[in-house]
């Protein structure tokens, strides 16, 4: 990777001033300057962060230490905070029309992934809300962009209203609408074409098509990768159209995202879907406060630390601790231990958060495939309670049938078996470490 | 004699180059509009070359995608050449710079990085490959197109067998630029697509074949695994095939850009980059930072829809793009309003 989380930056600075009760001046100048560094790598605009850093120092300075914290910790956790706050509360609400339908406009540049979000954002409307759309393909200029959405309609079996290349967007959004009461559909998206936000002549056919078709939501699709030019990009759809919400793209990528961070802070419109993947169901209400951890980039100590004390429970910890020291971990446990792990969300995102896990080689950059959990997990599962209980008793014929209860092969249920065994040694070999270490209880991920 | 002055003469000399300038001019006119201005701004309000100073051309590059290591690089180099040049006013930086800027692109090569590598008597493979949603099937059309009208016999491979119409797209392209394209149904494995495309435009006698690839986000295991295998079914099928491998960027991107560079080279060994959509207000300056960081450069730009728009990259008319208005301050007679 090229870009070291916020966490990583921090850890020789803050190493100055463990120890002080008090963050002073200095510390905040030497930590503001790597706090700076993160987020511009993150592709925040330069403003917004200058901005954002002046509130952080303002906040920062004099500020008394939390017992429980770190005066490092305390300055991400600020840091967070200031930018949990400028993302804004969750807001996923679609106005909807008084007098069906509702109309829903789709705009951007090109590339976007506006037609896309459009049979997304169809299928999601049916499939949650139980919705009649109709989608509408106003992108007469893009060779194929038509047949794309047919496509789409198609996959999704929905009407796809379009006349060809040949006719202009804005009497095809109009008849569209027209023909959308008739067949009392309840929901129309407009699917526009990609255009340049300086592009005069194009931006004049979006009001156009606007002013026709009164919609009840314009959103914005923006490439979460986007970077320092985001800015201009919002701003100007903003200024030109009235956005009413952003759809942010590809955010299944391994961008940070900090488009998301500066178009928030310009427009002051709610990010309220991001797609986070190519299939067409596919895409999900947007999580500001996620979004905030994500451009730090972090280590994330201290969400990790809420994270496990909501989802994982003491006594069990407690159980597990004992059970990992006595090598008696079965694959119940195992399973146990999955199931609240993934409750704390995305494994690759865990394991970033995880204090000096990136300082440990390999893990840094390790890339959890959740298809190879999955599998994991089948295989578990298609144990029985003994063989759960006894891995020793599984055999030849039994690993067969575990193997077609699961959909592997042999060698994928022999190569966990093996894991398995390993695991086990390591954690034996962790947990006496850290006895001697610190006394104080807690959680651990036993599978790291 | 100074960068500036070297710029103005190349281009008062050769006639043919104007058009070419024009077109950096046009298509770049928005992105220069703000870089250029807050450079001047910045000239104009500082005085002194000191601390501030540089600490605003830091942000003024920053804000052009230029990417934090790569300006922190430069500004340190320029602040040591600052030094031992003993430049106190700010007007003598702006050579400086810009000079800086472009030997950063050139580093220790000689301009031919930037020609495509066409074979002379054997067939020519370019994959071109990329994150969704750059451009990819575009600047294949357009580049077939410009290929043919250099009188070369040019094929495509419709290898994004994934997206929704992407079939459809590239074969409009061929029907506008009058070339064959191969294809098979959506869905269908696409190195078995790029095998068939290598066949027939063997037998057809191409001199180039150009192969489509789905978008595909660099993080994505399975799909960057499926991206190795259409290149290892090209170099059983020819030897030393492909001859280049092109990474479309899209110019708005801003940091993921180096991500999708150092990836989809470790998949594919990019040979060079397209930048598209520079005709808006984004600099693509990330550019600047994967020739600094990872030695890749860049062969054509996107300036506009137009096929035209596609231009061979020039590192001098990048920047010149960039800084074209302060030249023309600087009193270069130019009719043109722009």
């Amino acid at each position: 990777m090229a870009f070291e989380g916020l966490a990583e930056r921090l850890q020789s600075t803050i190493k100055k001033i463990t120890g002080k009760g008090k963050i002073s001046e200095q510390d905040i100048k030497e930590m503001s300057r790597e706090i700076r560094l993160a987020l511009l790598e993150a592709d925040v605009n330069f403003k917004v962060v200058k901005d954002l850093i002046n509130r952080i120092k303002e906040r920062a300075v004099g500020q008394e230490v939390m017992e429980s914290l770190t005066p490092g910790q305390q300055v991400i956790k600020i840091v967070r905070d200031e930018l949990t706050e400028l993302m804004g509360g969750e807001n996923t609400r679609i106005t909807v029309a008084d007098r069906p339908p509702t109309v829903i406009m789709m705009v951007g540049l090109q590339g976007a992934g506006k037609t896309t979000t459009t049979g997304k954002l169809a299928n999601l409307l049916r499939k949650k809300h139980n919705r009649k759309p109709m989608l509408v393909a106003c992108d007469v200029y893009r060779p194929a962009a038509i047949q794309q959405l047919e496509t789409l309609g198609g996959q999704l079996d929905m009407p796809v209203f379009s006349l060809g290349t040949e006719a202009n967007p804005v009497d095809i959004a109009k008849q569209a609408i027209e023909k959308a009461k008739e067949e009392h559909h309840d929901y129309v998206i407009i699917d526009t074409a990609g255009r340049l936000h300086v592009d005069t002549e194009l931006m004049t056919e979006l009001q156009e098509i606007k002013d026709i078709t009164t919609p009840d939501e314009i959103f914005l699709v923006v490439d979460a990768m986007t970077g320092q030019d985001a800015v201009n990009v919002a701003e100007s759809f903003n200024d030109q159209l009235d956005i009413s919400g952003v759809v942010l793209t590809k955010l299944d990528g391994d961008t940070r995202g900090g488009a998301a961070l500066s178009i928030k802070a310009v427009t002051d419109k709610p990010i309220k879907f991001a797609g986070m993947g190519e299939n067409l169901d596919q895409l999900e209400p947007f999580h500001p406060e996620r979004m905030a951890s994500r451009i730090l980039g972090m280590g994330d100590v201290l969400s990790l630390i809420e994270k496990a004390q909501t989802n994982v429970d003491e006594q069990q910890a407690k159980e597990l601790e004992e059970k990992m020291r006595s090598m008696s971990f079965t694959f119940d446990d195992f399973l146990e231990q999955m199931d609240q792990v993934k409750q704390m969300g995305p494994l690759d995102e865990l394991l970033g958060m995880l204090p000096g896990a990136g300082k440990m080689k390999g893990l840094k950059n390790a890339q959890v495939d959740e298809g190879q959990l999955a599998q994991v997990e089948a295989i578990a599962r298609s144990m029985t309670k003994k063989e759960r209980q006894e891995p020793n008793i599984i055999n030849a014929s039994r690993k067969k049938r575990i193997a077609k209860g699961s959909g592997t092969t042999v060698s994928q249920v022999n190569r966990l078996l093996k894991q398995f065994e390993e695991m086990k040694k390591m954690m034996k070999q962790m947990t006496n470490m850290q006895k001697g270490k610190k006394g104080k209880g807690g959680f651990k991920l036993p599978f790291m | 004699m100074s960068f500036f002055d070297k710029l103005k003469k190349r281009f008062k000399q050769d006639d043919g180059a104007e058009q070419v300038q024009e077109k950096y001019k046009e298509g770049m006119k928005k992105t220069r509009g703000v870089f250029s201005g807050r450079i001047n701004d910045l000239l104009a309000r500082y005085r002194k070359v000191d601390e501030d100073f540089f600490e605003e051309l830091e942000e003024v590059l920053i804000s052009a995608d230029v990417g934090v290591t790569t300006v922190m690089d430069l500004v340190d180099e320029l602040k040591m050449e600052v030094k031992r040049q003993n430049i106190k006013d700010t007007e003598e930086v702006k050579d400086v710079i810009s000079e800086k800027l472009v030997e950063i692109y050139y580093g220790e090569d000689n301009e031919d990085i930037e020609n495509l590598n066409i074979q002379e008597n054997e067939m020519t493979v370019i994959l071109v490959v990329g994150v969704n949603g750059v451009g990819k099937t575009t600047s294949i059309g357009k580049l077939a197109q410009q290929l043919k009208e250099e009188g070369k016999k040019v094929m495509m491979a419709a290898g994004d067998t994934f997206r929704a119409g992407a079939i459809e797209q590239l074969e409009e392209w061929g029907e506008r630029a009058g070339v064959e394209v191969i294809k098979q149904s959506a869905g269908s494995d696409p190195a078995a697509v790029i095998y068939d495309g290598i066949r027939a435009a063997k037998s057809r006698n191409a001199d180039v074949l150009l192969c489509d690839t789905a978008g595909r986000l660099q993080n994505k295991v399975n799909l960057m695994n499926e991206l190795e295998k259409i290149k290892r079914v090209i170099e059983r099928e020819i030897p030393g095939a492909p001859h280049e491998v092109l990474l479309v960027l899209d110019a708005t991107t801003g940091q993921n850009a180096l991500n999708q560079a150092k990836t989809f080279s470790q998949a594919t060994d990019v040979s060079g980059i397209v930048l598209t959509k520079l005709d808006g207000t984004a600099k693509g300056g990330i550019v600047l930072a994967i020739r600094n960081e990872l030695n890749i450069p860049v062969k054509y730009i996107g300036l506009g829809e137009q096929i035209g728009d596609l231009q061979e990259f020039d590192a001098s008319l990048f920047v010149y793009g960039l800084f074209a208005d302060m030249l023309e301050e600087e009193g270069v007679e130019d009719e043109d309003e722009s």
